[in-house]
């Protein structure tokens, strides 16, 4: 069972599948839909196998294969997973079936057919699933431009009406961030064939490599900025609400739902380990922009009038605490990290998802143009209520746990920052809650109000146009709103997502045990304390 | 007595048949029906060429200095034979593509006949082709063959005017736009000829500084007497003239409106193949003759390739014209590849240097170019090629297969993995590191990313545009241009996918003698 090459059928299930759905003669959107569901369920009990077959005790890599793919550059095909990658694989499971059954009924703009919708996806669950499963750095660095591509054309090809501006500004920020990580890539090359004689990409023998604090720092800069412009931190956000606004709903929720997640995976996996002294030198300043993320994210969040730009706002939020519980250097912190990435996968999946279910009704994306929803379609309501309450870190919702433990875990180390970035937890019930209440409480109002007679339909204008008809509709008859609630597919779109946010806030206990090996054996290799630091010895990180 | 020098015919194969085929090519113009003309040439043509490609191939691993001295027949010496070979192959294929221009050819049916005259206009619509094309281009390969091979500097110069007064003319053989392509033709030529000149002053010079023109002998007399201000000067020319032919930035100026105004086909050529000749020549320059006296060229080249990049990454921003476009950005291509030819090491016979890097890099950049201005070919409105960027708009959704393969060639000139460019580039950029000119490699990543903002800007207009109304049509190509799309797509992708073999085949080839 354990020679079985998991990892590999699982970068070439959705490979295979995406050309076969090219393939489809044009017009056959049906069965390119089925066709994609199909293999995305494949993946995702592929999925659960590896985890069966993963031993959460035993070595640190385990469903390893490898093969030499280009001796000259010392380069092989070198697959395998830890906790962490093997969590990040089940997030892509889950989430693509999801995404795909949530695009089934999206109309395609212009004349593109859905069949290249859903062959983009394919390819982009493939190379995502590649780019947590490479354990050789130059193969990581394919994975992760040539990810650039599939996201690219579907944010380009399907997105909204400023999709050419923000397709353009998410590949020139990804590549430019990915360029500077290249020559860091060839640099480690460089410095460890100098060190073993041999260079080498292999992340094992990398880990070995001792190498000098004044490079170490370079090198640690090009990955960092790389993975800074992913996860993305503040100052380098500044793409995400570009392209979270105009993406399509499905190429949104695996935006910032797994691509994103890249970048946080990367400093746990090559920041950290690879360049141990550069990561304690730097940490402060990167837990200084963490916490400032958390703060300006969350103001920034309040302040937005357009649902998508909203969400994409409250998830640079919380990439904050995930970089927080990373750079605190604590297994618990590091642990609420992981879980974390995991948990706000399937949080803003669902956000965003309930979003584009009101969008679809309303066909606009301003907060201000629907109003007490909740009343003609409480499923609907619920629904974005759970995803509110889960973006918020509500006891009881997965993302309690991971925010509690990341905390938790930093405090004994980073007691200022973790001081300050609990603020945010307070921002982030309000920037949830007040769209929450706005949109679905209240009057009802906005695009989705039945026309009456008198009123012309309330289209034209986000703000004005609404509010016009707040205050003519009650005086003239009782307003109705025509708002379909949950479709029996939206349901099943919406529900394994409500399930995994309860189900991972009641008993998270199963994933902890996965992550936790993992990221022990990261922060040993940063040279902190592996069983955690506890709070009667505070280790003042290294100044 | 006079001994007659040795002469290895066997070595010597490539150059015969493409030679050869060239002088049979004139007699055939001479003798053969009007009516045949066009077959047979297109078939000697390629014959000669495939010839010499496959007797490159057969002379792998073979190092010897021949013909009295004056050729060197060593590795890079035939790895680049059979690139030029090869591409050339596939360019000729492209001027052989007679069913998408309604006229029959893309060269025009009478050279000397003045532009917008009475039978100008007649000729325009009349079947006649011309056939010339074929020799001169033959001529034109084997001078590129002869000029990698050089072991002298004079050889070197005289392969470098049988390369080029070909291609001066071939560039002003248009059909349609004629002006530009006379244009063209005389700006190439006046500046070619200032190139020339400064080569031939620069040989001249570096005879006077060692008593030789062979670059064996010049390599020790610089070894020993150091680096004296002839010497000096005389290197600092001769690579002006070669840089020139490489359209590396300074010298620059004639790239955009030569590639502009020239037939497609011959732009797809220039591009191609004269770019892997200047390079041949240059890393024997640099290597073999100067290899020991490194300080006098590294910070030039090191200049010179910061230049290039940035502007072919700067100035390709600003393009509207597709052809133009690309000639920026073979700019910037010979900027990276000039990182490759720092990446020189210590090894004084090429060993752990950017030779074998730098000629995976040719190779590959040649075949992606070559299919980037094949598909330029297909795209045409009323005027013939239609090559503004504006008319582009939309073309994914007219002709799906077109797009998605100038894509693939547009993300392989950005240097996206998994395609061919992306390889080139890792492996000029390492040596350049493991040379420790790691400032040179952030700027040519810096100037890669400018430069991926254009080839993205194409991939924008083609995918996520509107078509315009009266937009071009997209021509069905013959086979000719299939056999090229087909070939440099198959390259493109497997270069970049499972690129060992010929990296191996690079690495193995990279050991000057001489």
């Amino acid at each position: 069972m354990n020679t079985f090459p998991w990892l590999l059928t699982m970068i070439a299930v959705p490979a295979v599948g995406a050309a076969v759905v090219a393939a489809l003669p044009r017009g056959r959107d049906e069965s390119a839909k089925r066709a994609a569901l199909g293999v995305s369920l494949l993946v995702l009990l592929l999925a659960v196998l590896a985890t069966v077959a993963f031993d959460a005790g035993g070595e640190r890599f385990q469903l390893t294969t490898s093969v030499s793919w280009i001796p000259d550059f010392g380069v092989d095909f070198a697959l395998g997973v830890d906790g962490i990658a093997l969590v990040m694989l089940l997030l892509i499971g889950v989430l693509v079936p999801v995404v795909v059954l949530a695009s089934w009924r999206d109309e395609p703009t212009g004349h593109r057919s859905m069949k290249t919708f859903f062959a983009w996806l394919l390819l982009l669950e493939s190379l995502m699933v590649g780019v947590f499963a490479a354990t050789d750095v130059f193969l990581f660095y394919v994975f992760f431009e040539a990810m650039l591509v599939p996201m690219y054309f579907l944010i380009g090809s399907f997105g909204g009406p400023r999709r050419q501006y923000a397709a353009v500004k998410f590949f020139l920020y990804s590549l430019v961030g990915g360029l500077v990580m290249l020559a860091a890539v060839i640099g480690l090359y460089v410095v460890s064939a100098n060190e073993l004689g041999e260079g080498t990409f292999a992340f094992d023998a990398l880990r070995q490599v001792e190498i000098d604090p004044g490079v170490q720092k370079l090198l640690f800069l090009g990955f960092f900025v790389a993975f800074a412009i992913k996860a993305p931190l503040v100052p380098f956000h500044t793409w995400l609400p570009d392209s979270g606004a105009e993406a399509p709903i499905g190429g949104a929720v695996l935006l910032v739902g797994v691509l994103d997640k890249v970048g946080t995976f990367g400093f746990l996996r090559y920041c950290l380990p690879l360049f141990p002294d550069a990561s304690r030198d730097l940490a402060p300043y990167v837990l200084t922009l963490a916490v400032a993320g958390i703060l300006y994210a969350a103001l920034l969040a309040m302040g937005q009038s357009d649902l998508k730009r909203w969400v994409s706002y409250t998830s640079i939020a919380h990439f904050g605490f995930i970089a927080l519980g990373i750079f605190a250097f604590t297994t618990e912190a590091g642990t609420g990290a992981v879980l974390y990435m995991v948990n706000h996968g399937i949080a803003t999946g669902l956000l965003f998802l309930v979003v584009g279910m009101l969008i679809a009704r309303g066909g606009s994306r301003q907060i201000g143009d629907y109003g007490g929803v909740a009343a003609q379609a409480p499923l609907l309501a619920g629904a974005f209520l759970v995803a509110c309450l889960a973006a918020l870190a509500l006891p009881g919702t997965n993302s309690f746990v991971s925010e509690f433990l990341v905390l938790v875990g930093s405090f004994p180390t980073r007691p200022v920052f973790t001081v300050l970035a609990t603020v945010g937890i307070i921002l982030a019930a309000l920037y949830a809650l007040l769209v929450y209440q706005r949109t679905m409480h209240g009057p009802p109002r906005g695009v989705l109000l039945e026309p009456s007679p008198e009123t012309s339909a309330p289209t034209a204008g986000a703000g004005g146009g609404a509010t016009a008809t707040t205050l003519e509709a009650p005086a003239a008859a009782p307003a109705r709103l025509r708002v379909r609630d949950l479709s029996r597919r939206e349901l099943a779109v919406a529900a394994p997502m409500v399930a995994l946010i309860i189900a991972l806030g009641v008993y998270p206990q199963p994933l902890i045990d996965l992550i936790e090996p993992a990221v022990a054996a990261t922060m040993s290799d940063v040279g902190a304390d592996p069983a955690g630091v506890s709070p009667q010895a505070p280790v003042e990180g290294t100044d | 007595m006079i001994e007659a020098p040795d002469l290895s015919l066997a070595a010597l194969a490539p150059l015969l048949f493409v030679f050869g085929a060239a002088c049979v090519g004139v007699l055939v113009e001479a003798f053969a029906p009007r009516e045949s003309r066009h077959p047979v040439q297109v078939a000697v043509a390629l014959v000669g060429t495939l010839g010499g490609l496959v007797t490159s191939l057969l002379l792998a691993g073979e190092g010897l200095v021949t013909a009295g001295g004056a050729l060197a027949v060593d590795g890079p010496a035939v790895f680049l034979q059979a690139t030029i070979a090869g591409l050339g192959a596939l360019s000729l294929l492209l001027f052989a593509e007679r069913s998408l221009d309604p006229a029959r050819s893309a060269f025009v049916a009478a050279a000397a006949v003045p532009a917008g005259s009475p039978r100008d206009r007649e000729l325009m619509t009349a079947p006649r082709v011309q056939t010339e094309v074929y020799p001169l281009t033959t001529f034109a390969i084997g001078g590129m063959m002869l000029f990698v091979a050089a072991n002298d500097l004079l050889i070197m110069f005289v392969a470098l005017e049988v390369l080029s007064l070909p291609l001066y003319l071939i560039s002003g053989l248009a059909r349609r736009r004629r002006l530009l392509s006379q244009e063209a033709a005389v700006k190439y030529f006046l500046l070619g000829s200032f190139a020339s000149a400064f080569f031939l002053y620069g040989l001249a010079l570096v005879y006077g500084a060692t008593g030789s023109i062979r670059l064996s002998a010049i390599r020790e007399s610089a070894a020993g007497a150091g680096g004296g201000v002839l010497l000096v000067l005389g290197l600092a020319l001769l690579v002006v003239g070669l840089m020139f032919k490489a359209s590396v930035a300074p010298f620059h100026a004639w790239t955009p409106d030569v590639y502009q105004g020239a037939p497609t086909p011959v732009t797809a050529f220039m591009a191609a193949c004269t770019k892997v000749a200047a390079f041949g020549a240059i890393l024997r320059l640099l290597y073999v003759a100067f290899g020991t006296s490194e300080w006098t060229w590294r910070p030039l080249v090191y200049g010179i390739a910061i230049v290039s990049m940035v502007v072919g990454a700067v100035l390709g921003l600003t393009q509207t014209d597709l052809k133009r476009m690309l000639a920026y950005s073979s700019i910037a291509h010979a900027g990276f590849l000039l990182t490759g030819v720092i990446g020189y090491g210590s090894g004084a016979d090429g060993t752990g240097s950017g030779l074998g890097p730098t000629m995976f890099y040719l190779l590959a950049y040649g075949l992606t170019t070559i299919g980037a201005f094949a598909v330029l070919t297909l795209v045409r409105d009323g005027d013939g090629e239609a090559t503004h960027l504006s008319k582009w708009a939309g073309l994914g959704r007219r002709s799906p297969l077109t797009a998605a393969v100038m894509a693939l060639f547009l993300l392989a000139l950005a240097g996206i993995p998994l395609t061919s460019g992306f390889t080139g580039k890792f492996a000029v950029f390492r040596a350049a590191i493991d040379d420790g000119a790691w400032p040179l490699v952030v700027v040519a990543l810096l100037a890669s990313a400018v430069a991926a903002f254009f080839y993205l800007r194409v991939i924008v207009l083609m995918y996520f545009s509107e078509p315009a109304v009266d937009g071009p049509t997209v021509g069905v190509p013959g086979l000719p241009t299939t056999i090229v799309l087909a070939v440099t797509v198959t390259a493109t992708v497997v270069l970049g996918v499972v690129p060992g073999a010929v990296l191996d085949l690079a690495e193995q080839a990279a050991r000057f003698v001489g």
